[in-house]
């Protein structure tokens, strides 16, 4: 038994699939089942093209625990030499926040009092999951060099750790959010339950373009340099520092072809205003997650083999 | 229908060629590659790293590969280790492949030994409860004391190789592919990897060893292979490879070629 999970999971039926090459199922099929017989790779050269969808699948399942401890590790050596150390995943959100609300105080020259600043911190750290996550992903291939070069496994796991290693960095802002959310006397009630279903979304959105971003960065290394200033743009665009209501109509467009407002506004509407999301919005923000999903997805998996080369 | 032929070979390299396509540029970014265009250049060169290499490797043999720099050895491990695309032919592996590439185990020199032993099994597709089990013998064998729990920048290359080897030898592999890591460890440290490998092929596994130092070639193999220039110049006993690559490399067999250089 000891042996199957063994040949399963390093023996890589999908190493092929990886890293270039069709695989050729072993001529019998029992030939797999027989623990003593060493399972066959055949390396032969392939064109751009996706690899077999589901063995692919099952690899990236077989090797989560890799995704967890990466994510894992660069959260610990990423505030490993700082005084504050860990703190810094609380504190930095909190100076964000703090540093918008003034700003858009000043720039509204009205006061939007506390539920406005919960609105605004709701969005935010929401905002900055998926922020953090493109970022980083976007930089995950390139920086996985000898990982790459070395080992034969799913390349989608560098990206899709990226979106993990946002999420554990997303967690401790959700409880400053909640202090906040008790200090502005928000509604709290089972409604809140809406918001796994949206942040789900995000997340396959963010996990959709991560991977987009990071087979981009392998062809043009400067992507990475654009993009602070591609999310922050985007951060201006979505409902996060007003809310959806207070767009002025000729702006409205623009909201709309934003693909994070269906889920921001749902976002807000559960969290701020106490209310059931719209169906619509909900609708209109799966659709786009999916879409960003499947494409970033494709897109990743037909170009990963070349990375080795690339890089 | 492959049930003869696949008893024997552990690793079957048909007609294999592979072919680069690099930039000149260190990195592509948007700027060059507007620059080239506006220019209509084309700056991909194709640098042709393996060209029409066919041989085959029985189980529990000892593959040396020999070659000057660049002429495609590690081009060739990394393909049948499943890395890289093979360009054209076909490379038939039969096991499970554990590689030990220049240097390989740390991808992350800023975490330590530990952290890149475990990172690097999970890719590897070992669960963590396997890993766990072998965490002790691979720290064991390796010999780096409390070094495991420091950050890979403070590791001497000698102790990264140590360190690379033990995590190698120690996923169960089929097929083991060695490129030029064992140059690194210090001559007790050779010879327990030694005895080590020759433990391994004892268990009917393969090896593939990419070295340049060529006592070691005869001492270990049972095959050796001269890949020149991305071509197969000769493969062959390990005794006659070497001493027909030593004769090419015109230096005769001088002690300094049968040490490691």
């Amino acid at each position: 038994m000891d042996l199957k999970t063994q040949t399963g999971a390093a023996s890589e039926p999908e190493a092929p699939t990886s890293t270039g090459a069709v695989k050729e199922v072993p001529a019998a099929a029992g030939d797999r089942d027989d623990g003593f017989t060493p399972e066959r790779h055949v390396y032969r050269p392939h064109r751009v093209g996706l690899p077999p969808i589901l063995p692919y699948a099952r690899a990236v399942w077989r090797r989560r625990q890799f995704t967890f401890e990466l994510s894992r590790t660069t959260l610990r050596s990423s505030h490993f030499n700082t005084v504050f150390g860990q703190l810094w995943l609380v504190i930095n959100p909190l100076l964000l926040a703090l540093v918008y609300f003034l700003l858009v105080e000043i720039l509204r020259q009205r006061s939007g009092g506390a539920p406005f600043f919960a609105h605004l911190m709701a969005g935010l750290f929401v905002f900055y999951f998926f922020a953090t996550a493109v970022n980083q992903g976007a930089k995950s291939v390139v920086g996985g060099g000898r990982l790459i070069l070395n080992t034969a496994f799913p390349r989608t796991l560098l990206p899709l750790s990226s979106v993990v290693t946002a999420f554990m960095r997303f967690l401790p802002t959700l409880a400053i959010y909640a202090v906040m959310h008790a200090v502005a006397g928000l509604p709290v009630g089972f409604h809140l339950l809406w918001t796994i279903p949206i942040f789900t979304m995000i997340a396959v959105f963010a996990s959709g373009v991560a991977m987009l971003f990071a087979a981009a960065q392998v062809y043009f290394r400067d992507l990475s340099s654009f993009l602070p200033y591609v999310t922050r743009i985007w951060l201006y665009a979505s409902p996060i520092l007003y809310y959806a209501e207070d767009v002025p109509e000729r702006f409205k467009p623009i909201l709309a072809l934003n693909p994070l407002y269906p889920l921001l506004a749902s976002w807000s509407d559960v969290l701020n205003q106490g209310q059931q999301p719209s169906a619509g919005l909900m609708l209109w923000g799966l659709a786009w997650a999916l879409v960003a999903f499947v494409a970033g997805g494709l897109f990743f998996m037909s170009r990963e083999r070349e990375f080795a080369v690339r890089l | 229908m492959s049930g003869r032929t696949t008893d024997d070979a552990s690793i079957r390299v048909e007609n294999l060629s592979v072919t680069y396509r690099t930039s000149y540029e260190r990195a592509p970014t948007l700027k060059s590659m507007l620059v080239r265009r506006g220019r209509g250049e084309r700056t991909v060169r194709e640098i042709e790293a393996l060209q029409e290499v066919s041989f085959e490797v029985p189980h529990g043999a000892v593959l040396g590969l020999v070659g000057a720099n660049g002429a495609g050895k590690s081009t060739l491990v990394r393909t049948v280790a499943g890395i890289l695309p093979p360009t054209e032919g076909r490379v038939e592996v039969h096991g499970r492949v554990s590689t030990l590439l220049a240097l390989g185990v740390g991808f992350n020199r800023n975490l330590t030994g530990r952290q890149n032993v475990v990172l690097g099994g999970l890719a590897a597709g070992l669960s963590r409860d396997e890993l766990a089990e072998k965490y002790d013998e691979i720290a064991a064998f390796a010999e780096l004391g409390e070094f495991m729990d420091l950050p890979m920048r403070t590791y001497s290359s000698g102790m990264y190789g140590r360190l690379a080897f033990s995590v190698a030898v120690h996923m169960d592999p089929d097929i083991l592919l060695i490129d030029e890591a064992l140059s690194v460890g210090d001559a007790r440290f050779k010879r327990k990897s030694f005895e080590k490998m020759r433990e391994l092929c004892a268990e009917a596994r393969t090896i593939v060893l990419v070295t340049h130092a060529l006592g070691s070639v005869r001492e270990l193999c049972s095959k050796a292979i001269w890949l020149h220039k991305g071509r197969l110049a000769m493969c062959d006993e390990p005794a006659k490879v070497v001493e027909a690559y030593t004769r090419f490399l015109d230096v005769g067999e001088s002690q300094e070629v049968l040490e490691d250089v």
